[in-house]
């Protein structure tokens, strides 16, 4: 009993993971900004990109591995299909609509209200958020409840700094976000299919993993508005909704905040949405996933296959009953 | 119009129809061909052949009220027609389901069939009209007498799977599927109406 209790208060699972990645952060931060840049536009023959690129750090030939696990060195689902494939109901409930009507949203200029149990709350202009914090690039796979997967090269800060810098206090337990309320820009809020402002969640461990993004770009350049700019949540050992886009509005809380899916249908969508192969939909099985870009289905993997970095959060807990 | 279908011979029109049928599978496959499809092609091809079914059934479905209220008698002959349209398509939708996107996932085909309800669903919708594509010779006709009849009124039932089949597998946006379930509402209802009137009137 005594054993047990120990464990779970100082939680050495989770420091040692992120204790690993601060010690190796540098290194890391040099092979992701620039190695891993060039070499995935190399690999997709997006030559029009390159100024992401430096021009001193050739691309590699052999797959750069980084060992903590951030950055998978499956291939990249293509530009086109990650920027016409996409569930953003503001915008419209078919997966072309986003990119169809998604123009129509202004992305500058773009604040973000700081809210709730911190220190320094406030209504902060994208760009002093962005300042803040190194960006990062990242390639993580993107798995949606729908049983579809990519993996995409993101850029984002992760969302762990960005929080510490607004002094969380000791009551922050969950951390809620809130996406754009606009009926004008957002078409697709004109109809109720969902609970407007989508809103999602996360505890504060969660929030704190250092694989945790808010993510600004991908493939290089600016977040597409389809895909949640100018700011939007990854959290890829989550099912694709839990990372929510175009944010307006992060708040620090004790309570467990709703979230939009939740409301919609609690028997199916979870506040935890971890990826999970042995936990079905009610509807349809989360065993396989269709990887966008194949025929056929491969196997789910559990957190989305980076159950190492992830799985301490979740010690002692009934990923049946927590779905 | 409707002189003009009336005048045309039964094997020509039903070769046209037939024809006019089959031309949104040559699209999907002229999609796959050239990759048109889409990010997620195979789920394009499920949808699409998924919606020419319910589209198709509901079209056969329509024949005889269309018939009754009009006296469009020449119509009836179509019935078969678009049935079997209905069918292939159906087939289609299944295969690809089954033998493309879950290859080799045959634990998960099977899971999917007996404890995805949907899914029950739209496989019962299948297997419903498994006999009656079997039994629409003529031959048979004759064979089951009456009985033909009765055994054909499965079709209600397969549609109505596949509506509830369509309308179950939606997450939030319901609007689609509930056009289809609204015009098959219509259909059925319209089965019950107009042999009340005709009653009356004689």
């Amino acid at each position: 009993m005594l054993i047990r209790r120990n464990r779970f208060a100082e939680s050495p699972e989770r420091e040692v993971t992120d204790r690993a990645l601060y010690l190796r952060r540098r290194e890391f931060l040099r092979a992701t900004g620039c190695g891993l840049g060039g070499l995935w536009l190399a690999a997709c023959g997006r030559a029009d990109d390159a100024t992401a690129a430096s021009a001193d750090h050739s691309p590699d030939k052999s797959p750069v591995r980084s060992p903590d696990g951030f950055t998978t060195d499956e291939t990249p689902t293509p530009f086109e299909d990650a920027t016409t494939y996409n569930n953003f109901y503001e915008f419209g409930t078919d997966k072309g609509d986003p990119s169809d009507n998604a123009g129509s949203l202004v992305t500058k200029p773009w604040s973000v209200a700081i809210e709730g149990e911190v220190a320094k709350p406030g209504s902060v202009p994208l760009e002093e958020i962005l300042a803040a914090t190194p960006a990062v690039e990242r390639i993580y796979r993107l798995r949606c409840v729908e049983a579809w997967s990519m993996v995409i090269p993101w850029r984002g800060l992760p969302l762990g700094q960005v929080l510490a810098r607004f002094e969380p206090t000791s009551k922050a337990k969950y951390v809620a976000f809130k996406t754009l309320y606009d009926p004008k820009q957002m078409p697709g809020q004109r109809r109720s299919v969902l609970d407007w402002p989508y809103r999602e969640g996360l505890r504060m461990d969660e929030a704190m993993h250092p694989l945790a993004l808010l993510a600004t770009g991908m493939y290089g350049r600016d977040l597409p508005n389809q895909n949640g700019a100018p700011l939007r949540l990854v959290v890829p050992w989550k099912y694709g909704f839990k990372s929510i886009k175009s944010i307006v509005s992060i708040r620090l809380q004790e309570t467990q905040p709703e979230t939009t899916w939740n409301v919609s249908a609690p028997k199916e969508y979870g506040f935890y949405a971890n990826v999970n192969p042995e936990v079905d939909h009610p509807r349809w099985s989360q065993k396989r996933e269709k990887r966008i870009g194949d025929f056929h289905r491969t196997r789910t993997l559990m957190f989305n296959g980076y159950e190492e970095q992830v799985a301490g959060l979740y010690s002692g807990m009934d990923l049946h009953a927590n779905y | 119009m409707t002189t003009a279908a009336r005048r045309l011979p039964r094997w020509l029109g039903q070769a046209v129809l037939t024809g006019v049928g089959l031309l949104p599978a040559a699209w999907l496959g002229l999609g796959v061909l050239r990759d048109t499809l889409g990010a997620n092609p195979v789920e394009t091809l499920e949808h699409e052949s998924g919606e020419w079914t319910l589209r198709l059934l509901l079209a056969t479905l329509a024949v005889t009220p269309l018939r009754r209220a009009f006296g469009w008698t020449w119509l009836a002959p179509y019935r078969r027609t678009l049935g079997l349209l209905a069918f292939g398509y159906c087939c289609l939708h299944l295969s690809i389901y089954a033998l493309v996107d879950l290859w080799g996932a045959w634990d998960t085909l099977v899971e999917d069939v007996l404890e995805r309800p949907y899914i029950t669903v739209g496989f019962t919708g299948f297997l419903l009209l498994v006999p009656l594509a079997v039994t629409s010779t003529r031959a048979w006709m004759r064979r089951l007498g009456r009985r033909w009849v009765v055994l054909h009124r499965l079709v209600y039932a397969a549609a109505i799977a596949g509506c509830v089949h369509f309308l179950w597998l939606v997450k939030a946006d319901l609007r689609e599927p509930l056009i289809y379930a609204s015009v098959l509402a219509l259909l059925l209802a319209a089965r019950l109406w107009p042999r009340k009137r005709l009653a009356t009137n004689e």
